[in-house]
């Protein structure tokens, strides 16, 4: 992986640091509490103190297009044992963002599709739809589950009895809010330019 | 009577309608008028802050707004909803320059934030307005020490609002006291169930849920309890799953926090939507039931 990365490109870490949620990067003293803390480490190609010192690295690239700040689970936990109060949550909210808004396409997650899946909904609706948020969530990620018909098919029951369990309408309640909330959303887009 | 300004939040419409449900059902009981903020939207929500961290703040804002004209108190018992419009809040206040954008935004729809509200859980209110001493005395079917597992999840207690302690909370270990259920003890009960990563990441969240399962049935717990919609669907509609892929054998029905409170105020099991749970909970309201039979046969 080293050899991959690019240095002297140290002005990522600012840019970081210079977006909501990265502004205490420069107080981590890279002792890994939140590596230690986190509940899914494990499963992290760069779990939270190694993204850091990828960040302070230059590494922009490798950081971004990495799947690992979409595991974050949003438990907390790090930012509550950090002794530097670096809040290492918001910091992966951060690269996510990040990412997302400089159109990096992440491989080996589908959090980004079901976040965005999420969002749409709540432009539609003006609140979430959950039944039509997992439709496009599931269209979003075809070509996956029909690489994977077994996981595909095992949703089924799940589905069906939250359905049964009157927890799952079909329909969404649109909201008479939702149109001033795009209109909302439309200028805020406008003046943050 | 107390007055608040009600934001249910999205899921107590759809998966977590027990929530919603029993939170009207007790609210009058425990003297709590909650008006519903007219017209919400959704509060601004953890995706949509990892997708556009400032334009989910601009969405907070609308409901923020809106309860600012109440001049109440705005509570969500929804612990996600809860983590987004206090954070959203604090950043509000913190931001000048934010808070004159969003509110050049909200211009357009009428609106405007001064940043005067206070958003608090549920749960917050109920342990420090309500208190767990006037719950246990508007108790009318004790639980007969029902053995539950108090499970906090994370957005409840964490990161900071200096309600609760993030690494060992007490609050719904004393609500739980105060029915006449025994709180059990659970070392796992302020760890991650997966949250919304049950969608995206499905194996990596049933590996978290299994741990609490396993936590909560070896101490003996009856049944887990969380006010948490996240946690709660996690919980019990999951349970299942994690049964098939880890060979266990689970079954431990999952309540919301106020439902246990509803029954222990014997407010009716359907108005409580304890038929929306899918793990059933039919073995938990024979103990309650069979337990208070088994007290008014013996004082006869």
């Amino acid at each position: 992986m080293e050899g991959k990365i690019r240095l002297g490109m140290k002005s990522f870490i600012k840019e970081v640091a210079t977006i909501p949620g990265g502004e205490h990067i420069f107080s981590c003293i890279q002792c890994g509490v939140c590596t230690g803390t986190c509940p899914v480490a494990e499963e992290m190609e760069f779990p939270p103190r190694k993204i850091i010192a990828l960040i302070r690295a230059g590494a922009r690239d490798e950081v971004l297009s990495s799947s690992s700040m979409w595991h974050c689970l949003s438990c907390y936990m790090c930012t509550v044992r950090c002794p530097r109060g670096v809040k290492p949550t918001e910091l992966a909210h951060a690269l996510e963002c990040l990412a997302n808004q400089q159109g990096f396409r992440v491989k080996g997650t589908l959090t980004p599709a079901m976040y965005r899946s999420f969002v749409n909904s709540i432009k539609d609706n003006g609140r979430v739809h959950e039944f039509g948020m997992m439709l496009r969530f599931y269209l979003s990620i075809k070509s996956h589950l029909l690489t994977n018909p077994l996981a595909t098919l095992k949703m089924l029951p799940l589905s069906l009895r939250l359905f049964l369990h009157r927890r799952m309408p079909l329909l969404p309640k649109k909201v008479k809010g939702r149109q001033d909330l795009a209109k909302i959303i439309q200028k805020f887009r406008e003046i943050r330019e | 009577m107390r007055y608040y300004s009600y934001f249910p939040g999205c899921s107590t419409e759809a998966t977590a309608i027990g929530l919603g449900l029993s939170v009207q059902a007790i609210a009058k009981p425990l003297d709590m008028e909650l008006i519903e903020l007219e017209d919400w939207t959704c509060c601004g929500s953890t995706p949509y802050g990892s997708l556009d961290r400032l334009e989910s703040i601009c969405v907070a804002a609308r409901n923020l707004a809106l309860a600012e004209k109440t001049g109440l108190d705005l509570v969500t018992p929804c612990s996600s909803c809860f983590v987004t419009l206090y954070g959203a809040n604090l950043q509000l206040k913190q931001d000048p320059k934010l808070m004159k954008q969003v509110n050049e935004a909200l211009a357009v729809a009428n609106l405007g934030y001064h940043g005067n509200v206070r958003v608090r859980h549920l749960m917050e209110v109920l342990v420090n307005d309500v208190t767990p001493e006037v719950i246990a005395s508007k108790v009318q079917r004790g639980l007969g020490g029902l053995k539950v597992a108090p499970y906090y999840g994370c957005q409840l207690v964490r990161p900071d609002y200096g309600f609760d302690d993030p690494e060992f909370p007490q609050s719904l270990d004393r609500i739980v006291a105060s029915l006449g259920a025994e709180a059990v003890p659970f070392p796992l009960k302020n760890r991650c169930c997966g949250g919304a990563l049950i969608i995206s990441e499905e194996s990596l969240a049933l590996g978290l849920i299994h741990k609490l399962l396993d936590n909560a049935a070896e101490n003996g717990a009856q049944c887990i309890t969380t006010p948490c919609p996240l946690c709660q669907i996690n919980l019990d509609a999951y349970q299942s799953k994690v049964n098939s892929k880890f060979k266990t054998n689970y079954n431990l029905p999952v309540l919301f926090v106020t439902q246990l409170i509803g029954l222990a105020l014997d407010i009716a099991p359907i108005s409580l939507g304890l038929n929306t749970n899918i793990v059933s909970p039919s073995e938990v309201l024979d103990y309650i039931y069979n337990y208070i039979t088994y007290i008014t046969t013996h004082k006869r």
